[in-house]
């Protein structure tokens, strides 16, 4: 259930640029120049960044036109549902047990 | 992988119960089988209450009285389906704005007379989104990873 690519994720925001990167994206989606003019680091440093947070899954990109626009990837989202797909399993697991007791007895 | 897609999870089980039980089993029970983790108050849960009316809540009573809404009632058509919102955060907090919450449908249907199919669809899962922004200002912050990133991070502690 856990993919291996999000285990590069916290490797991926120990570094500060590419935090400073994420918290860019956070705002809202960019282009690799945007964010090049907003942090002091060059466009292929962006880029190069980029790639490592892609790798781990924590942003995604689009093409728009000649651009690609980055975006926070909805990994947030991801784990979010991850988190619930764990939960509604164990409730319904749960469930399932107190629907099938055949009488009111409980332990 | 598109992001409706992971904004929507289902799942179902079927349940030797005809589908009057299964849907007041669901309704009446539902704190004899949420997973006991998942505690938004400070003390033990003494009951879960789900009021059975549209404008009702789901909420905990804990043992020193006091109480935490965690859901609203948006549907209920028993023995059918039940939607409620969910307003708890990725940080298993209360959601006090309802755009930011998102929605579980549950439908139950009669597979035999004794037997019941429960359908769950927990939706809008993005709209919980805006944990993001909480990353901008724990980037600036000197309070370390925001909640939700440290919650993120459990997710794989567990196997690495």
């Amino acid at each position: 259930m856990v993919t291996y690519p999000r285990a590069d994720a916290l490797g991926a925001v120990g570094d500060p640029t590419r935090r400073a990167i994420l918290a860019c994206l956070a705002e809202r989606p960019r282009a690799v120049g945007e964010l090049a003019n907003e942090l002091p680091i060059s466009r292929p440093a962006v880029s190069q960044h980029l790639k490592v947070l892609k790798a781990a899954d924590l942003v995604s990109d689009r093409a728009a036109g000649t651009r690609r626009i980055y975006r926070l990837n909805p990994i947030g989202v991801s784990a979010l549902r991850d988190q619930l797909e764990m939960f509604w399993s164990r409730a319904l697991a749960g469930y399932k047990d107190v629907v099938e007791q055949p009488t009111k007895e409980r332990s | 992988m598109t992001e409706t897609a992971a904004a929507v999870m289902r799942s179902q089980i079927v349940v030797e119960a005809p589908i009057e039980r299964a849907f007041s089993v669901f309704t009446e029970r539902f704190g004899d089988f949420k997973p006991p983790e998942h505690n938004l108050l400070g003390a033990a849960i003494a009951e879960t209450v789900f009021e059975p009316r549209v404008g009702g809540h789901i909420y905990d009573r804990a043992v020193d009285g006091s109480e935490c809404r965690w859901a609203r009632v948006l549907v209920f058509e028993p023995p059918h389906r039940v939607v409620f919102s969910w307003d708890i955060t990725p940080q298993w907090q209360i959601e006090t704005e309802p755009d930011n919450t998102s929605e579980v449908e549950v439908r139950f249907v009669a597979e035999t007379p004794g037997r019941t199919r429960l359908e769950l669809e927990h939706r809008n899962i993005d709209r919980h989104g805006p944990g993001w922004q909480a990353l901008a200002d724990g980037v600036a912050g000197e309070g370390g990873w925001p909640l939700y990133l440290t919650r993120f991070a459990a997710l794989f502690n567990e196997v690495s």
